[in-house]
């Protein structure tokens, strides 16, 4: 075995899943396992702080890197255990310490198989860290299926409504796209003079590379599929309403905040980087794509009546701009920089928004036992904090100056604008509709005279405060300081759009 | 000379103001939440003092544009957003208006708001609305005037929207914000589109002491293309359409009047909706880079100043009517600028700022006493609030335009300037003339209508029975309220001439205001003055006799009009146009909802349908798993031999 690396992300991969064993096995009592899934979450939270910090902006481009070269080594097969973070994963690892943070807390009042739901919860966590992580094609992809198993047992289990139908679309969505996805990989590894699934080294090795095992459009295109479905790009978009509405408060807080994230992740870490040509190609195609996303989602967002479908498909529409923003890279000088900064920006942007906007949905439901919008009425007398919340989460949403929300799109126009001035005009016009969809929400729920049956209804509790303020506090830090953000995911970018030069450059 | 720590300390003290109410005194202190509005009254006195030095720095200064280094805030490539100050005549003066005027209302809202649950929300918004109106003025670079310019937005939606629980203010929070965002959008464009011309314009496309300077200077030169002009100066002055209620998008102002009084004097007449003027104010270099951006700015303008007059003929809402006039006042700085007026048009910002607060403020006040803002069931008010009577009578014949009051030296100014303009001006100036004779009648109207005659019931009679009423008490009201009243008229008394003098005053030399803004100062056109002054005197007192003593006789004339008077009304049935027939049947009844059932029909609907194909294949497959050994034993023994041939034989 030939292993190096401090463990660091190997522990924030896998501290998680440790607990999850330690929770099956060993806790006792509900109450134990929540409080250890919690104790778990927060520990996390600091881990992934740390990744965040220690990343060194002027170092090496990957940092932090675990590495078993010879993992499954089956004659030229080689597979490592290789993680690593850069610029454009390490903001995604702090994402994903956060919203699974508040994702657990969100959780205590689940009083059904309570072992078993945190221990899920705490897998998915450890999937989604891998993802980010991985810089192992093979890796990648096991972290990638790893994270269905928990999500199907947790929407199917302890969700509401058609649960096991929504449940079982998701699973079949996905999976189906990351068959697609194992066979363009294989493609890419049988391809003469690549053989290889180390992440660092393919952009490179495809770049020199005439000759594929398959034509490299249809390669990029098998895996580009999977990353649609998982962003979701219409009209692969249909399992995510489902989902969201039938699943429970924390999974979509998950589901919203990082896992529609390894779509767009994917989309950059590997079709930008590993088919820059291809992909400038069918920028047209993404754009086009995004303003369907952007206008069609928002459309179809306006009509909803429940309030948590009503956010699903408003995350369809948000995610439109994340391919608006990587559709940049057809531009000239610098614009491909600025657009993909946008795009990774608004992953991280969109994770905090939606994610606090689904938390704030399920305690609504909690304390009002309805979703149907059109039932609801003057609550913010009687919940003004979650009054408060829901104002500035929506206020994000529709991209508020001073929010997180305003920063990213901002980003993700002025790349794509110079490029596709139409296409992007169309979906900066999605600013207006969503000001039209998240207004009439908060009228229709908060604003309006009291609603006499919701006479005893309760605001938030403290516990349920702290995630929400911490979320807050992430969407009004990147609003008024996006510095601290967008700068070391420009910095991730540069090394995406910059190639093989760099791409090579590992630290331990 | 001020330093650059001043100048942040003057929108960082009510931003203060603003955190401190909102999560220490209305969480912790609600038993105290007086002290809210002290501390925005402190907070805002505080930004005005610093204003003044800021003010008076520039003047020592000669009048110089002084910017401070520059923050970086977001960069990524050749994008450079960076936050810094720019402080020039326009903003140092803006700056003052805005505290000034803040500040007054603070004092009179600690009177009005008293005994509102919502009193520490209240001024935490008033607070963030102070603070972000001053981001908007000391902006140096344009994504950073754009941010603040949407928080203006933000505050005015709150608080139009602050009595929530009201359907209508919910409604017109609501309205008022999308309408503007529908601007903001023109003006987000022209940003991107600045930044997409980033390689041909010189310096920092996003500085904008760079877009009023040397981007001018290169479309002169021919180095630019005067398209960028054009298109960026187009998109700018969308958003400050949205902004100043300028006609398409004027529909959010009237129902802006949901909001308590005072935001109504602050917002929706002295500071925001003066914020679009300040825009294009702001951008004028670039704006006159380009005949058809300042044609279309000129054209808005004029046809707005007398639309939006017409539509206060017939309003019965106090409130309502002063709205209209505020749409059709700044429809006048509009039409200015278009025609290159550019220092009667800060100066006519400069004086209605006063009066208008003056006038929102009366209103106000004449509700506090009738519990209601509808004219037809106040009257007689005259005897019981003298104060209030004669300050409202002061700015409304500033208003009109009546020598010499504030409003007289500077809408004269911007008439003259039309009148002798060579461009599209010249035409449309007689809008904005006609306009100044309705301006006297609906003014008239409103002065007869709340403080002549006898009292008609208030609040008791009324229908509408207002959030804040509290029924009628017929009586002036408190000192704290009147006080401010008191100040506003004072400035309108001598605000016009004492600033902009057309004789020198001594200290103060003549046409200091134009000189201070760095443009040419206008002798008065003395046979059109007289004219104008007489003709509108006697308009005034001929509404007024019509009014008071012919009160059925206009009644009567209303009737005989009355498909004119529907029209009206029915405010040219845009609100219909908008809300009704684009918004609801067209978007949300007929795209959306297109949409939506195509999401469930046939994009789930194929997926369905893939579903079932899957499903019945299985079933078909199926089938064939009968259990039988010897028929598995026949498949594979064909399948090997199968194999063994392909083998053989390729």
């Amino acid at each position: 075995m030939d292993s190096t690396g401090s463990g660091l992300l190997s522990a924030v991969v896998f501290l998680p899943l440790a607990a999850a064993a330690i929770i099956v096995l060993a806790a006792r009592g509900d109450r134990a396992v929540r409080q250890l899934a919690g104790l778990a979450a927060l520990a996390e939270l600091a881990l992934s702080g740390f990744v965040f910090i220690r990343y060194d902006r002027s170092g090496d481009r990957y940092q932090m890197v675990d590495r078993v070269t010879d993992w499954i080594p089956i004659e030229t097969f080689q597979v490592q255990y290789f993680l690593g973070v850069d610029g454009l994963s390490a903001p995604l690892v702090l994402l994903t310490g956060i919203l699974g943070m508040a994702a657990v807390f969100a959780s205590w009042g689940i009083k059904h198989r309570v072992r078993e739901y945190f221990a899920w919860l705490l897998v998915l966590q450890t999937a989604v860290m891998g993802v980010f992580t991985s810089l192992d094609l093979i890796l990648f992809f096991l972290m990638w299926e790893l994270e269905l198993i928990p999500m199907f047992f947790l929407i199917a289990v302890w969700g509401t409504g058609r649960r096991e139908y929504s449940a079982m679309k998701f699973l079949v969505f996905t999976f189906l796209g990351s068959a697609f996805m194992l066979v363009g990989i294989l493609a890419l590894f049988f391809t003469e003079g690549i053989n290889t699934f180390d992440m660092t080294e393919l952009p490179a090795a495809i770049r020199a590379t005439t000759d594929f095992a398959a034509p490299i459009g249809l390669i990029f295109t098998l895996l580009f599929i999977a990353f649609a479905v998982k962003l979701p790009v219409w009209p692969f978009h249909t399992w995510l309403p489902d989902a969201h509405t039938d699943a429970p408060t924390a999974v979509s807080v998950l589901l919203a905040g990082v896992l529609l994230k390894m779509g767009g992740y994917g989309m950059i870490r590997i079709s930008v980087e590993m088919f820059p040509d291809v992909i400038r190609d069918a920028a047209w195609l993404l754009v086009t794509a995004g303003v369907v996303n952007v206008l069609y989602g928002a459309a179809v967002t306006i009509r909803q009546t429940d309030l948590k479908r009503l956010i699903a498909f408003s995350s369809v529409s948000h995610m439109g701009y994340v391919l608006v923003g990587i559709s940049a890279v057809a531009g000239a000088g610098a614009l491909p920089a600025v657009g993909l900064t946008g795009a990774a920006m608004q992953m991280f942007t969109h994770g905090t928004i939606t994610g606090l906007l689904f938390l704030l949905v399920g305690l609504v439901y909690d304390k009002v036992h309805t979703r149907y919008i059109p039932d609801m009425g003057g609550l913010a007398g009687r919940m003004p904090v979650l009054a408060v919340a829901f104002l500035i989460a929506g206020l994000a949403s529709l991209g508020l100056p001073g929010t997180s929300g305003f920063v990213s799109e901002i980003l993700v126009f002025m790349g794509a604008f110079p490029v596709w001035g139409w296409g992007t005009a169309l979906a900066a016009f999605g600013i207006v509709i969503t000001a039209g969809y998240i207004l009439w929400l908060l009228q229709r729920t908060f604003f309006g005279p009291r609603i006499e049956r919701f006479g005893n209804v309760r605001d938030a509790t403290p516990l349920e405060m702290a995630p929400m303020a911490v979320l807050i506090a992430a969407i009004l830090a990147v609003g008024v300081y996006p510095s601290f953000i967008s700068d070391v995911f420009r910095d991730g970018i540069a090394n995406v759009i910059g190639g093989a030069a760099s791409a090579a450059a590992v630290a331990p | 000379m001020i330093s650059e720590l001043w100048v942040w300390l003057i929108l960082l003290l009510p931003l203060g103001s603003f955190a401190l109410i909102g999560l220490i005194i209305r969480p912790f202190l609600a038993r105290h939440s007086k002290l809210a509005g002290q501390v925005t009254v402190g907070a805002i006195g505080a930004s005005f003092l610093l204003s003044l030095w800021a003010l008076g720095s520039t003047i020592a200064d000669g009048a110089r544009a002084e910017t401070w280094s520059s923050y970086k805030w977001l960069s990524v490539g050749n994008l450079e957003i960076d936050v810094g100050i720019l402080l020039d005549p326009l903003t140092a003066l803006m700056l003052v208006v805005v505290t000034g005027v803040s500040l007054l209302v603070q004092i009179y809202s600690t009177g009005y708001m008293k005994g509102d649950p919502g009193y520490a929300r209240y001024f935490a918004f008033m607070s963030l609305f102070t603070g972000s109106m001053a981001g908007l003025v000391i902006a140096s670079n344009i994504v950073q005037l754009y941010i603040f310019w949407e928080l203006v937005g933000l505050c005015s939606f709150l608080l139009i929207g602050f009595w929530y629980e009201r359907p209508a203010a919910a409604a017109a929070a609501k309205k008022a914000f999308i309408i503007t965002r529908l601007g903001d959008f023109g003006f987000l464009l022209a940003i991107l589109y600045l930044f997409l011309n980033a390689d041909s314009i010189p310096g920092n496309p996003l500085d904008i002491s760079n877009l009023t300077n040397q981007l001018p200077l290169a479309i002169g030169a021919g180095t630019v293309a005067a398209s960028v002009a054009t298109w960026a100066g187009l998109g700018i002055f969308a958003g400050a359409v949205g902004k100043s209620g300028q006609f398409p998008l004027h529909t959010w102002l009237p129902d802006a009047m949901e909001g308590p009084t005072p935001v109504s004097a602050l917002i929706h007449a002295a500071t925001m909706v003066a914020a679009g003027v300040f825009l294009v104010a702001r951008f004028f270099d670039l704006f006159a880079s380009s005949e058809v951006v300042m044609s279309t700015v000129a054209a808005v303008g004029g046809f707005t100043a007398l639309f939006a007059a017409t539509m206060g003929l017939v309003n019965n809402d106090i409130k309502r009517v002063l709205a209209y006039s505020t749409v059709s006042q700044l429809g006048y700085m509009m039409f200015a600028l278009g025609i290159g007026a550019y220092g009667p048009a800060v100066f006519h910002l400069f004086t209605h700022a006063f009066f208008k607060a003056l006038l929102f403020l009366g209103a106000g006040s004449v509700s506090h006493a009738s519990g209601t803002f509808d004219m037809r069931y106040m009257g007689g008010l005259r005897k019981v609030m003298p104060w209030t009577y004669h300050t409202f009578l002061l700015g409304a014949l500033s208003l009109c335009g009546i020598f010499p009051l504030a409003g007289f030296w500077s809408k004269d100014e911007i008439l003259a300037h039309g009148l002798s303009s060579a461009s599209i001006g010249q035409v449309v100036v007689w809008l904005p003339i006609v306009a100044a004779a309705l301006t006297i009648l609906y003014t008239v109207r409103a002065i007869s209508m709340t403080f002549e005659g006898e009292f008609r019931g208030g609040a008791d009679a009324a229908e509408d029975a207002q959030p804040h009423g509290g029924g009628v008490h017929l009586a002036e009201s408190p000192p704290v309220m009147v006080a401010p009243l008191v100040i506003l008229a004072a400035a309108t008394i001598l605000g016009g001439w004492l600033i902009n003098p057309t004789t020198g005053l001594g200290v103060i030399e003549k046409h200091w205001l134009a000189h201070f803004l760095n443009t040419k100062g206008a002798d008065v056109n003395l046979p059109l003055a007289v004219i104008s002054t007489v003709l509108s005197a006697a308009l005034f007192l001929a509404a007024h006799h019509l009014f008071t003593k012919r009160a059925a006789t206009a009644r009567r004339l209303s009737e005989r009009l009355s498909p004119a008077h529907m029209l009206l009304s029915r405010k040219y049935y845009l609100d219909h146009l908008y809300e009704d027939v684009v918004t609801v049947r067209g978007f949300y009844g007929g795209a959306a909802r297109l949409l939506d059932w195509a999401d469930k029909a046939v994009v789930d609907g194929v997926v369905r349908m893939i579903d079932r194909f899957g499903r019945n294949i299985g079933r078909a497959i199926a089938l064939l798993q009968t259990g039988q050994l010897q028929g598995y034993g026949v498949a594979i023994s064909v399948g090997v031999l199968a194999m063994v041939g392909i083998y053989l034989f390729f």
